[in-house]
């Protein structure tokens, strides 16, 4: 599994890890394809750093329906938006739902 | 009483089946996750309404708390909720979308 161990993309690992104990746990960059917005450039954010692709796969999910899960999430990450993290995309799942996508 | 964001977006919400937070308009979206939702509304067939987050400061920053969800685009369906771009193209993929919009008598084109 690709490790992240500085950065944003460090932290958002640790703070996954640590909160949702996921069993796969995958985190991409996307902020290059973004680049060239506005805010991006102008808002004193780093071209990069701004745009993530999260998929968590963590037991802890089960039961809770879709907004809540990505609330969840949301709110571990609170301190990333606000420092200019400006899209997460986001795929949660239980590892029964994993298996069955893989299946 | 100057009306406050919340109240302005209940009542969008209210008044709107079919409500989507975005940036950019449903004929120009400014933004790739915005350009998506409207595109699985259009391919539905699903009459929509949308506000422009980029054109109004005190909306972009209000649905944010409203919702309680950092991002946009946001889509509300008879009141409710629905989530950002991820939830609605899985939703959408799912055939979730069409069965929520069919119970909430919301004619789709797909149907």
């Amino acid at each position: 599994m690709e490790q992240h161990t500085t950065g944003r993309a460090g932290r958002i690992e640790r703070i996954i890890r640590e909160h949702l104990a996921p069993v796969e746990l995958r985190i991409h960059d996307d902020s290059a394809r973004h680049a060239h917005h506005v805010h991006v450039r102008d808002n004193g954010v780093q071209a990069g750093e701004s745009h993530y692709n999260v998929l968590i796969v963590s037991p802890a999910f089960a039961g809770v329906n879709r907004v809540e899960r990505s609330r969840q999430v949301h709110a571990l990450l609170a301190d990333e938006f606000a420092g200019g993290m400006h899209a997460l995309s986001l795929v949660l799942r239980t590892p029964e739902e994993q298996a069955r996508v893989a299946a | 009483m100057a009306e406050t964001i919340a109240q302005r977006i209940q009542a969008q919400i209210d008044a709107n089946p079919v409500m989507l937070y975005m940036k950019g308009d449903s004929t120009f979206p400014q933004c790739g996750f915005s350009a998506r939702v409207v595109q699985v509304l259009k391919h539905m067939g699903v009459p929509f309404k949308t506000a422009n987050v980029l054109e109004d400061p005190e909306l972009r920053q209000g649905i944010k708390e409203f919702s309680n969800w950092p991002t946009v685009p946001q889509l509300y369906i008879k009141g409710e909720f629905i989530g950002g771009c991820d939830i609605v193209t899985e939703m959408y993929q799912t055939g979730e979308l069409e069965k929520l919009l069919t119970e909430k008598g919301i004619a789709t084109a797909t149907a």
